[in-house]
């Protein structure tokens, strides 16, 4: 039933009675194997993607923080990434292999309001060594959505 | 003032034009026409495949190729035909490059259709294969398919139409429009009339590889004694989303195969080069393409077939290429009024189903080439439209 996430992947919005017909399914057997997948934590919520950049009046701001940090003896790197995912701000989380630790997703209101997250919230904590702050200038695709361009069809009718 | 109708040759200017354009002229004036009415795949050509067209750019290839088409895709052509239809050619003999499926279905005519001479045609069906005949001053004969054969050609509707001057069979499944398709035991009781009378077939397979719920395509090359009768048609468009490379290819017995590549060589002289550098890399490494397009296409089919029949206008369960083809018979209009009403009250565009025959009549082909999203908002607006008739 990968195909039933790949489908709810692209559109959340397809009704279980369709999704049925084009898994040859039953409704009850899409209904009850995505129940079972939000019961798993596999399916962890539904969300809309929006291109907020379009959108009037919305100013936030977006960076990518790296983070060194010093991992605790029995947990790693647990600890801290839980530590640091409670803040709002947050939008992301991930361990990273290579030059750095954590790799931290971040909003704000404005670079200025970020900043002061980093040098107030994130590098005060204790195990963290070093950060690093990029901030986001454009975005071109995001969640395997392209958002640069309008997605139209730019077939033509020229035959038969 | 020169009498340019005079001049011209009597054959072309009797072939009807095409009825489907008054259409596509009325939608492209329109905004916001959500169109269910393209005959190509949405996807684009998968990006290994391209990759190839600009590395061969880049390396400056752009010289002419053999007139038959690169040996190496030959080779790559009999390969993958062996490996998927368990049927051989001759790499050096029995394959020729063509500039798409279409170019090989006019030179497979031409070559083969002496003034009189008698082609069956199965209706409804591409658009291209009677007025091909016409310019070839064949006679073309039409043979209806029927929604309750699912549009298959049956041995007994195509002996109703053999003559003795019957000479050239046109097999064109899986079928646009209908989405029809012959699987082996339909294929064996046509083979046993083409046996019979001693008749040639053009098997135009182009959507061989878009064939979906059962065991896939059977090609008529396959059945028994039917190779050394059959000039078998596929191309790169419908299999790879391929279609403004231009690429297709004939293969079938030498004998057929030599005066077609001699005619070729006069009129085209060589497909184009930078496509068929891509074709032999998707031949080599696109099977895993073709799957995920398919899956992605059947999908797509279960979805507006039952929608379709679920709203009233029924939709036998079509197994190949990417069509539906509807009966509209219900809304007590024609073809043509229901498409063009509901292109005026909904914005939507389908095809009406007399452009690919008179027997299309009452039937609509409704293409699903389209992303999920695009036909959900058309399928909303299609149901509406019957609902307010």
């Amino acid at each position: 039933m990968k195909k039933l996430l790949n489908l709810l992947n692209e559109n959340s919005r397809l009704t279980n009675a369709q999704l049925a017909v084009m898994l040859n399914k039953t409704e009850e057997e899409v209904a009850s194997q995505i129940a079972a997948y939000e019961e798993a934590g596999i399916i962890r919520g539904y969300k809309t993607i929006i291109n907020w950049e379009k959108v009037e009046s919305y100013n936030k701001v977006t960076a990518l923080i790296e983070l060194r940090v010093t991992p605790k003896r029995e947990t790693g790197f647990d600890t801290i990434a839980h530590r640091i995912m409670q803040f709002e701000e947050v939008e992301s989380v991930y361990l990273m292999s290579g030059g750095f630790d954590l790799a931290v997703m971040v909003h704000g209101q404005s670079m200025q309001d970020i900043a002061m997250f980093v040098a107030k919230r994130l590098s005060t904590l204790e195990s963290v060594l070093s950060t690093a702050t990029h901030f986001v200038l454009s975005r071109y695709k995001e969640g395997d959505v392209i958002l640069t361009t309008k997605n139209e069809d730019r077939r033509r009718e020229y035959r038969e | 003032m020169i009498d340019y109708q005079s001049f011209l040759n009597k054959e072309i200017t009797q072939i009807k034009p095409s009825g489907i354009r008054r259409f596509f002229d009325i939608a492209s004036e329109m905004k916001e026409v959500i169109s269910l009415s393209i005959g190509e795949p949405d996807f684009s050509t998968p990006w290994h495949v391209r990759q190839e067209g600009i590395k061969t750019l880049e390396q400056g290839k752009t010289w002419y190729s053999p007139n038959r088409g690169f040996t190496e895709l030959r080779e790559e052509i009999c390969k993958w035909i062996e490996r998927k239809y368990h049927v051989s050619y001759h790499a050096d003999t029995d394959v020729l490059v063509t500039v798409g499926g279409s170019e090989a279905i006019d030179l497979c005519i031409r070559c083969l259709i002496n003034p009189g001479d008698e082609v069956l045609i199965p209706e409804p069906s591409f658009v291209c294969y009677v007025p091909m005949t016409e310019m070839a001053k064949g006679k073309p004969v039409i043979i209806e398919t029927k929604a309750e054969d699912q549009f298959r050609l049956t041995a007994k509707a195509l002996r109703e139409k053999i003559t003795p001057k019957s000479k050239l069979l046109i097999l064109p499944f899986p079928n646009n429009p209908t989405g029809a398709v012959m699987r082996r035991e339909h294929l064996e009781e046509i083979a046993e009339v083409v046996r019979e009378h001693n008749l040639l077939v053009l098997s135009d397979e182009i959507y061989g590889e878009l064939t979906y719920g059962h065991s896939g395509h059977v090609s008529f090359a396959e059945i028994e004694g039917m190779k050394e009768r059959t000039v078998l048609v596929n191309g790169f468009s419908k299999t790879y989303a391929m279609t403004g490379w231009r690429l297709g290819y004939a293969v079938g017995p030498e004998e057929i195969l030599s005066p077609m590549t001699k005619l070729h060589q006069y009129a085209i002289m060589s497909s184009p080069t930078m496509a068929q550098y891509a074709a032999i890399e998707a031949l080599r490494n696109g099977d895993e393409d073709i799957v995920s397009m398919r899956e992605e296409y059947d999908m797509r089919r279960r979805l507006i077939v039952d929608t379709f029949n679920s709203i009233g206008l029924s939709c036998f369960e079509p197994e190949g290429a990417f069509y539906v083809f509807p009966s509209i018979k219900s809304t007590g209009l024609t073809s043509e009024e229901f498409c063009e009403k509901l292109l005026y009250a909904e914005h939507v565009a389908v095809v009406p189903g007399n452009a690919f025959g008179d027997c299309g009549e009452g039937f609509v082909r409704v293409s699903y080439s389209y992303s999920l999203n695009h036909i959900t908002e058309a399928l909303k607006r299609i149901e509406r439209f019957i609902k307010s008739l």
